[in-house]
């Protein structure tokens, strides 16, 4: 198994995710997504890791993972305010921020 | 005295503001002592200041003294500065003399008016403004004063507020004044940039003693330009044509200002400013004739629309504007103290009909029509009397003292080789007598043309107004005797001798001498047209009442003319008045500001607006589009770096 | 006594008021009016002292005081305060007339008081800091921040349609100064990229050692030119004024006509002419022009204006094309009769938007149609009004004239016919003036609400009193004003009249010393 077996997987987890953004309406669902997508990136970063032979990749896997649990807390907080004051999770909903 | 020449001025200040400021509340006989005081302490320290002047040697009759710097910016520099010289002598005299008069005069007819504080702050204020005007030293501290006497005649002549006619006659008297001040500083400004300097004496030195300077063409030229800016201001303070329609108006005002302010001194002014710019005059052929063409025209015109005015103050006021015109054909024909000479006497006797005008009026109840008045002299004889020794003194019999100056002048245009000016001249004095003394007839004999009710009311005036009138007809009898022409035999005109030292920098014209005896046949001359002018003003409103009448219906189309003033108020008010209105509220306001300038700025914000309406569906609050828009981007960036490194 | 560091107290001391504003408690209002209203006579009072203590006979800036404030990079912007003649009096100006507008606004700011002393303050503060920066950023930063109060003024305590002129002021304002912006950056590079100071700009200019080619002197002028002329306003940039000054309170009004307006031909003085003197002889016809237009054009139309304010408002269109007109005659008497008129302008524009604010407080109208007789009821108002009027149409012996007819001799010496037609402006002004007075205050009361009507009292009296003196002083003995004046405009003139074209540049039409014979004895 080389590097591009991984680059390939991970281009594909990374597209699964970023056409679920696209295509899902309810939000945890796209919270979901988005998960796989910053996975997909984590997946690369550890791939280039091992074949570069050096420890900066696997850094920012954790950086990354850091930085998705704060999205989690900040994003999973602001869908159950959106859901108490809408009672929804469709995010199409939640429109008022246009013109 | 002469140390404290600033006096002389600032007492009628001092009293105007303390009036002003409180004499509402001290009450109307604080307010008596202070007017009035103010103005006879100013009679005073001018008649003291006269007197040292008189018994100084005659080259040293100029006093020039300095007080601060009022404006100084490079070479432009005005002080605050008085003169006194003969000139300005004289000038001080009429004006705080006459002045004092008037304000004696006042305190019976304006008695227990609402406004009494206030119009004696207001008179005050004028005898400063006057006193400024002639005691200037320089071109812009007479301009202070030009200026000064025009806010206080706008504020006179709008004295009773309640009238909006009133309030229009100010209004007219102040904006055409304005038009003439602006001919006046252009002068001004035109005298410094050629001299630079805005004193009198400077730039009279330079002119009298470099005649170099002025050889050509286009030295003598730029005086002309000079005289000529000048003499627009006179026009529109002296009322002459085609500025004189703000002086007729002006008779709104209360008969004590039209007095003052409309016969007496402030409309003179301009006859003033000239013989003191007589060194500028008096070398500008061309400006001299400008000057003897307008004042004679003048003269003729206002006193035929004199003729039919049935306002018994309209009549006076055409007579004032005809009477100025006199003046400024003495200044045309470089009869320079006759000019002055002239001002002087009718400050008089003009004053004076004001002042029987207005015991008339004040007698009436307010009546001011002609038509409505008849046998008065039974009412109010002292009033009666002194308006005919005014009439004849303004006709120029003799020896009254409209007589010499009246005479001087006409001689002065026929010896300075106007024989036209002198013709109509002539005939003006004819038609003065006439209008006069038909004023005096209308008003004070014949029947009766007004109600029981008016008759009950009728009586003499108090003596504080009938004192004021007995003096100044004693001036208007004596007044002419200062200035005694040589043919009488009784010496040289001591008048023109005391003038002479502030006219030495004026430019005289060769004279050949005329002998006495033709002097004489002039004189004559000219009192028979004012004999013929009333023996025809008698013949028509007392001899043979229905004559008068019977003249107008069969000149229906002249008399109309004369009656509507030539229909100069209206052809201004149609050709330039209105529609500056009109052009300024719908094409420039409405047109122009709201519509192009304001029109092409909300433009521009409202093309923004149609922008952003297209883009706002950018903008359609839904995350997934977001989302989409950011990974198209993210994709066509990707494509790009790509190619790039490719 | 000596005080350092006098313009950096005057210029922070309203801004540090403003902000010991913020710690007062909201509900004491009276406490809070006293403090504002003493606290900013305090700073004209301290602004006397550079007034008292200012060499007349220097022309170039006094009281300076510098310090680094932003160093990075190899360039420094510092923070460099200093004035001299022409802007000792702007500053006097504008201290004297902020406790005014604050006291004559005691009753008629009902809602959020504070902010509205604290922006008044704030204002004091950019606005004294715009006529002392000697920094081009400094000065900047100064414009700018004046700007923000006075878009919460209008804004907030404004009439009827406030967002609209609110907006509109602020954005006129910014698309030039954004334009100034542009043009201080390229001056900045041009000058070597290392100072911002105005100071060493001139002294470069002067030495030779920063040339601008003809095309970047035109364009730099061009864009402190779009800035300062919306700020004057010059024909046709002038529409938001109207707007503004109607919309804004009284004591915004004041501020507007009194001094902002001030700071566009204060820039074109202190910037275009000395900065770009050969673009500023080149462009002086159009602007002269322009400057005429806006007097016939602006007294034209404020005669037939039927709110008061808007008529207050294009009569200051007329009267800073005058001040155009003197300035771009480029003589002495021009300059200084500019000068002058700014200050003269400042009062009694600002006295005239006092009295109307007076009125309006009274009889919560501002249509002239409204009003008649009202010097019957209200005997001091209408005498205070007639003398702020006089003063505004130039009458000798008030302040007025004395700028008035400086500029006009000053343009008289350069051309004939411009002051010629400038003079007629003499006339307008006492058109539309004295008719609107006439429709105001005299003739018969018809209307009830005017016949209630109360007179001033005595607040507004020690509002107007001070102003009618200073107008009087100021027409009566004008020397002491012109003199300290006369050397800072003296250099003004001579670097304008030292502009010579550029290798290949433009022909700068050469400047006619005006034909004054020195009379002899002066």
């Amino acid at each position: 198994m080389g590097l591009h077996h991984y680059l390939i997987l991970s281009a594909l987890l990374f597209a699964v995710g970023a056409a679920g953004v696209i295509v899902k309406k309810n939000i945890i669902a796209i919270f979901l997504c988005i998960e796989l997508m910053l996975n997909a990136a984590n997946l690369s970063f550890v791939a280039f890791s091992r074949y570069l032979d050096q420890v900066h990749g696997q850094i920012f896997v954790f950086f990354v993972m850091v930085v998705a649990a704060a999205e989690a807390a900040v994003g999973l907080a602001i869908t159950i305010t959106l859901y108490r004051n809408r009672r929804t999770l469709n995010v199409d909903d939640a429109d008022l921020m246009k013109w | 005295m002469l140390d404290y020449l600033w006096l002389i001025p600032l007492l009628p200040l001092a009293g105007s503001a303390l009036n002003g400021l409180a004499g509402k509340r001290l009450g109307s006989s604080f307010v008596t002592w202070v007017g009035c005081g103010s103005a006879g302490l100013a009679f005073l320290a001018a008649a003291a200041a006269v007197l040292d002047l008189v018994r100084a040697a005659p080259q040293n009759r100029e006093v020039l003294i300095s007080y601060f710097t009022w404006i100084a910016c490079g070479d432009f520099v005005a002080e605050a500065q008085f003169l006194l010289d003969p000139l300005s002598g004289v000038m001080i005299l009429v004006v705080t003399g006459v002045g004092f008069v008037i304000h004696v005069y006042s305190i019976g007819y304006m008695h227990g008016d609402g406004g009494y504080y206030r119009f004696f702050s207001y008179m005050n204020l004028f005898l400063f403004a006057m006193l400024v005007l002639v005691m200037a030293g320089n071109f812009l501290m007479m301009f202070v004063g030009w200026e000064g006497v025009g806010l206080c005649s706008y504020l006179l002549i709008g004295y009773y507020i309640d009238r909006k006619s009133a309030g229009d006659a100010g209004k007219k008297a102040f904006v055409v004044n304005r038009i003439g001040d602006v001919g006046f500083i252009l002068g001004v400004f035109l005298v410094f940039a050629t001299f630079g300097s805005l004193d009198f004496a400077e730039v009279f030195r330079q002119i009298a003693s470099a005649p170099v300077r002025f050889p050509a063409e286009t030295g003598v030229g730029l005086l002309t330009a000079i005289a000529l800016l000048l003499f627009v201001g006179a026009i529109g303070k002296s009322a002459q044509i085609p500025l004189y329609v703000w002086l007729p108006d002006a008779m709104e005002g209360p008969t004590p200002v039209s007095a003052l302010i409309h016969a007496a001194t402030m409309v003179t002014a301009g006859v003033y400013m000239v013989v003191r710019c007589a060194p500028i005059y008096s070398r500008s052929e061309a400006a001299l004739g400008v000057v003897t063409v307008v004042g004679i025209l003048t003269a003729w015109l206002a006193a035929t629309i004199g003729l039919t005015q049935t306002d018994i103050k309209r009549v006076l006021a055409y007579s004032t504007v005809s009477q100025l015109g006199y003046m400024f054909v003495a200044a045309g024909v470089t009869a320079f103290s006759a000019g002055i000479f002239h001002l002087m006497t009718h400050a008089f006797f003009k004053a004076l009909l004001f002042l029987g005008a207005g015991s008339v009026i004040h007698a009436m109840g307010g009546e001011q029509d002609l038509t409505r008045m008849g046998g008065l002299r039974r009412y109010a004889p002292i009033t009666y009397r002194t308006m005919c020794i005014a009439a004849l003194a303004i006709s120029g019999i003799f020896p009254l003292a409209g007589f010499f100056s009246k005479d001087e002048i006409l001689f002065s245009a026929w010896a300075g080789g106007h024989p036209v000016v002198w013709a109509v001249g002539l005939a003006t004095a004819g038609l003065t007598a006439f209008y006069m003394f038909r004023l005096t007839f209308l008003a004070f004999h014949g029947p009766e043309r007004f109600g029981d009710d008016v008759r009950h009311h009728l009586h003499e005036s108090p003596p504080s107004m009938t004192i004021p009138l007995v003096i100044l007809a004693i001036l208007a009898t004596v007044g002419g005797f200062v200035g005694l022409p040589p043919w009488m035999g009784l010496g040289p005109n001591r008048f023109a001798e005391f003038l002479a030292p502030a006219l030495a920098h004026a430019h005289r014209p060769e004279t050949h001498e005329i002998s006495h005896s033709v002097e004489f046949v002039f004189a004559l001359v000219s009192v028979l047209a004012a004999l013929i002018g009333i023996f025809l003003a008698r013949y028509m409103y007392v001899g043979n009442p229905a004559a008068a009448g019977l003249l107008a219906a069969r000149a229906r189309g002249p008399y109309t003319l004369l009656y509507r003033k030539y229909y100069v108020d209206e052809i201004y008010d149609r050709l330039l008045v209105n529609p500056i209105v009109v052009v300024s509220r719908e094409m420039l306001w409405k047109g122009i500001d709201v519509g192009i300038v304001d029109g092409t700025v909300n433009g521009v914000g409202a093309s923004m607006r149609v922008w952003g309406g297209l883009l706002k569906y950018v903008q359609n609050g839904l995350v997934r589009s977001y989302a989409s828009w950011i990974l198209t981007g993210a994709a066509l960036l990707l494509y790009y770096v790509a190619r790039m490194r490719g | 006594m000596q005080i350092t560091h006098i313009l950096s107290w005057l210029t922070y001391l309203p801004a540090a008021l403003a902000a010991a504003l913020v710690f007062f408690p909201g509900g004491s209002a009276r406490a809070l009016k006293w403090f504002a209203v003493l606290g900013s006579t305090g700073v004209f009072l301290l602004s006397l002292y550079p007034v008292y203590h200012f060499d007349p006979g220097y022309g170039g800036m006094q009281f300076v005081e510098e310090s680094a404030w932003i160093q990075a990079g190899g360039y420094s912007i510092s923070h460099h305060l200093g004035i001299d003649g022409i802007s000792l009096f702007l500053v006097a100006l504008t201290t004297f007339l902020t406790p005014l507008a604050l006291l004559a606004s005691w009753n008629s700011i009902a809602q959020r008081l504070k902010g509205f002393l604290i922006c008044m303050l704030l204002l004091e503060t950019g606005m004294v800091g715009v006529f002392c920066a000697l920094d081009l950023v400094l000065f900047y930063v100064f414009w700018e921040v004046m700007l923000i109060p006075m878009y919460f003024l209008i804004g907030i305590w404004g009439g009827e349609h406030r967002i609209y002129a609110a907006v509109k002021f602020i954005l006129y304002t910014m698309v030039g100064s954004l334009l100034m912006l542009v043009a201080i950056i390229y001056l900045f590079l041009a000058n070597g990229g290392t100072t911002f100071d105005l100071l060493a700009v001139y002294q470069n200019l002067e030495s030779g050692r920063l040339v601008l080619s003809h095309r970047a002197e035109f364009w730099l002028f061009m864009a402190f030119l779009i800035a300062f002329a919306i700020k004057v306003p010059i024909f046709p940039f002038h529409t938001w004024l109207p707007d503004a000054h109607v919309e804004a309170p009284t004591a915004g009004s004041v501020i507007l006509a009194g001094v902002l307006l001030k700071m566009g031909t204060y820039g074109l003085l202190r910037f275009c002419l000395p900065l770009f003197p050969a673009a500023a002889v080149a462009a002086a016809p159009y602007l002269s022009v322009l400057g005429l237009v806006g007097i016939v054009y602006g007294a034209l139309v404020a005669m037939v204006q039927p709110d008061l304010k808007k008529l207050v408002a294009y009569s200051s269109v007329s009267h800073m094309g005058l001040i155009i007109v003197g300035m771009f005659a480029f003589t002495l008497q021009g300059l200084e009769g500019a000068t002058m008129q700014m200050l003269n302008h400042g009062l009694s524009t600002g006295a005239l938007f006092l009295l109307v604010g007076m009125i309006y407080d009274r009889r919560h109208t501002r249509m002239i149609a409204n009003f008649g007789g009202l010097a019957h009821n209200s005997p001091v108002l209408a005498a205070f009004f007639l003398v702020v009027t006089l003063s505004s149409i130039g009458l000798p012996g008030l302040n007025g004239f004395v700028g008035e007819v400086l500029a006009l001799v000053g343009t008289f010496l350069r051309n004939r016919t411009y002051a010629a037609i400038a003079a007629t402006g003499m006339i307008l002004g006492a058109v539309y003036m004295l008719w609107m007075y006439q429709r105001v205050f005299l003739g018969k009361v018809t209307d009830p609400a005017n016949a209630a009507m109360g007179d001033i009292r005595s607040r507004d009296r020690a509002v107007l009193i001070p102003i009618v003196i200073m107008m009087l002083w100021m027409g009566v003995y004008s020397a002491p004003f012109l003199r300290r004046m006369d050397a800072s405009l003296e250099l003004v003139q001579k670097r304008v009249h030292d502009a010579r074209a550029p290798e290949g540049g433009y022909q700068v039409r050469q400047l006619k010393t005006p034909a004054i014979r020195k009379s002899d004895g002066r």
